[in-house]
């Protein structure tokens, strides 16, 4: 039987329209061989957790450069407590300054990619992580 | 339209050639957008060139050399640093200190919700306020960002975009305060919306409307600030999307000719709004790159301006760029290799004739700059004038047998898309269809492949890595949003609702028509209507647009 394929959703919170990331990731995972949704623009956390629970999916990747991280991603990891959905690997990629990084994953999430990392570092380690789960 | 030649094939010529046992570094050699490099250039490439033809002497058709005669020797660059943080307050401090250093232009950066057209108070303002840029919502805003800044006196550039007119009103609402006349007035608007549905989105209306607004800031301008750019089209932006030099400048210049048709479309004359259409390019990596790119633009906008619209004035036809060096090129990693980064892109943006410059700061992959980090950038451009000679001479490398090369092949390639698109119904058809958007797509995933490869090497990245420490970054508290949420509701309540509502209605009804809209926006901005309120007001009207995302 074939291998279930891994769901993952890109998607870019905030009012931010800087996209070549979240597009170049969504078709980096899509190249690997995962099942991509990508939500366009200007999702708030409350779309973004409904389109995870809806298109089911083991991952979301968001990515913001706009220096709007910390309100928006523990207002995401909430929603998604709240619709018993905890086991959803949240992944963060952009510009994120170091003083941020301990306190968001101390919210739950689970890595943060910063500019510069390869495509196939993210590749493995979604990979990884979805594995461990199944 | 200048042949490219045909490419020499220097294994058989007795020109510089190289024996065959020789080994390179690389099977092939690449520009950064990956355009092939041979291994010499020699008159043989230049055998249809005609350098009375396509090259001529600064100053004149077809301006491939520069637009001025004397170029940098008449005048520098114009050294404009981008800058916007935090509230009006905190950026008026920041543009008095920049002045104070010897800058010769402001240009604001307005913060996301200011940019979409939402107040600091809007629900999906929320944390976003002051971050990227200063937060604007109303007039009152607008008077504390220049407070005891003489208008008349400075150039101001305002990156803005979807709602450039309802901020420009707020502009010369505080210039007529000052009692400063409107004629006098210097900068520029970025005004422009193609690029945001091609690359940067941060787009409201549908294209239609959207262009309507364009043209009615064209419009107004023509009658009351003759001296004030209307618009900046710009390259930049879709660069930073991940397009080719090549794409840059064509789409670039494809989205120049769609205002210039719309104006004309208008009922004015080519020649009195033409001339105050001002551009907008990246200086990036590669340098001999982005120099033929300013050269190959500035030839093809003569051709376009003269054969395709019959410009008769030489302003119409000259084409004007500011340039800003690459963002997307600075690395988060080993942050100060982008002070080198930076100038060597400054050099290119001056070889290549820029009137107008901003160099990034060594911090922006991380945040917006320091104030030790902006100061950097600007004495890198001071640098660049006053001790290194460049601006000593105008278009350096005209005549090489390589750069004008590369020129040639800039141009014949830029005109391909220019025609793929003119058969596409113009720009807003080829938008709608996603052509723009996917062509750059490909291009960024291209370039991400090949340096995840390592066939392309960035410093500090995926080569010559290293531990480091951390650099000090500029933070933005979210204190912003309560400090603007608190002067919103004063305005509010002071105001009068009565002539606000007037206002607004008036605005509407004349958005349903076809009048222009700028005396409207301005009346309903002196009546403290705020940019959320006068942005809805028209979103009512025009409704909002949606993109397909192509991914």
């Amino acid at each position: 039987m074939p291998e279930k394929k891994i769901r993952v959703l890109i998607a870019k919170p905030g009012l931010d329209g800087h996209d070549r990331g979240a597009k170049i990731i969504a078709r980096a995972l899509r190249d690997a061989g995962m099942e991509v949704i990508y939500t366009g623009l200007r999702q708030t956390p409350e779309m973004i957790a409904s389109a995870a629970a809806q298109e089911d999916v083991d991952v979301i990747g968001l990515s913001i450069l706009s220096g709007a991280h910390n309100t928006l991603v523990p207002q995401l990891i909430e929603l998604l407590k709240q619709k018993g959905m905890s086991d959803v690997t949240v992944l963060l990629g952009g510009t994120i300054p170091d003083a941020d990084i301990a306190d968001l994953k101390k919210a739950g999430v689970a890595e943060i990619f910063l500019p510069g990392t390869s495509t196939q570092d993210i590749v493995k380690f979604v990979r990884q992580h979805a594995a461990r789960k199944a | 339209m200048s042949d490219p030649g045909k490419p020499a094939n220097h294994d058989k010529t007795s020109r510089g050639t190289a024996p065959e046992k020789i080994t390179e570094r690389a099977a092939e050699f690449t520009t950064v957008s990956s355009h092939p490099i041979r291994r010499l250039y020699t008159p043989d490439d230049l055998s249809t060139w005609d350098p009375d033809r396509d090259l001529g002497v600064p100053g004149e058709p077809p301006y491939t050399r520069g637009i001025h005669p004397r170029m940098y020797r008449s005048r520098l660059w114009t050294m404009r640093q981008f800058a916007g943080f935090g509230s009006a307050q905190d950026t008026n401090q920041r543009f008095r200190y920049l002045l104070s250093q010897g800058q010769a232009g402001l240009s604001v950066a307005f913060d996301l919700p200011t940019l979409m057209g939402y107040d600091s108070d809007d629900a999906l303002s929320e944390g976003e306020v002051g971050k990227c840029g200063v937060a604007i919502s109303s007039l009152a805003d607008m008077e504390a960002l220049f407070d005891q800044i003489p208008l008349g006196d400075v150039s101001t550039s305002m990156t803005i975009n979807a709602p450039a007119a309802v901020i420009w009103a707020m502009y010369l609402a505080v210039a007529e305060k000052q009692g400063v006349d409107w004629k006098l007035l210097n900068g520029t608007l970025q005004n422009d919306i193609l690029k945001e549905y091609i690359a940067q989105k941060e787009y409201i209306y549908p294209p239609k409307p959207s262009m309507r607004l364009v043209i009615d800031t064209f419009e107004f301008g023509l009658r009351n600030t003759p001296r004030f750019n209307p618009i900046s089209i710009s390259g930049y932006h879709i660069r930073e999307a991940g397009s080719t030099a090549i794409q840059e400048l064509a789409f670039t210049l494809r989205d120049g000719i769609e205002y210039v048709e719309w104006g004309i479309r208008r009922g004015l004359e080519v020649d009195s709004f033409a001339p105050r259409l001002s551009f907008f390019f990246n200086a990036h990596n590669d340098f001999f790159e982005e120099i033929a790119k300013y050269r190959a633009a500035r030839r093809i906008w003569y051709k376009t301006m003269t054969e395709r619209f019959g410009a008769k004035s030489a302003r119409s036809t000259a084409l004007r760029f500011h340039a800003q060096t690459a963002g997307c090129s600075l690395t988060a990693q080993q942050p100060y290799n982008n002070v080198v980064r930076t100038a060597l892109q400054a050099l290119a943006a001056v070889m290549g004739g820029a009137q107008s410059l901003h160099t990034n700061s060594l911090d922006e992959a991380w945040a917006l700059p320091t104030e030790f980090a902006a100061t950097l950038a600007l004495r890198t451009q001071q640098i660049l004038a006053h001790e290194t000679g460049v601006a000593n001479i105008a278009d350096p490398f005209g005549g090489s047998y390589f750069v004008e090369t590369l020129t040639n092949e800039a141009e014949a390639a830029a005109l391909d898309y220019i025609r793929k698109i003119d058969d596409m119904g113009g720009m807003i058809a080829a938008i709608e269809r996603g052509y723009a958007q996917r062509e750059i797509a490909d291009a960024a995933y291209r370039y991400q492949t090949a340096v995840d490869r390592k066939e392309k090497i960035i410093v500090g990245v995926n080569e010559f890595t290293g531990e480091e420490k951390p650099i000090e970054i500029l933070r933005i508290g979210e204190s912003v949003r309560a400090q603007q949420s608190g002067s919103l509701r004063k305005l509010r309540a002071e105001r009068s609702g009565e002539e606000l509502q007037r206002q607004l209605d008036a605005l509407r009804k004349a958005a349903r028509g076809s009048e222009n809209l700028m005396p409207h926006i301005y009346a309903a901005v002196k009546a403290y209507a705020t940019l959320g309120e006068i942005c809805a007001a028209m979103r009512d009207v025009f409704g909002t647009h949606e993109e397909a995302s192509v991914t």
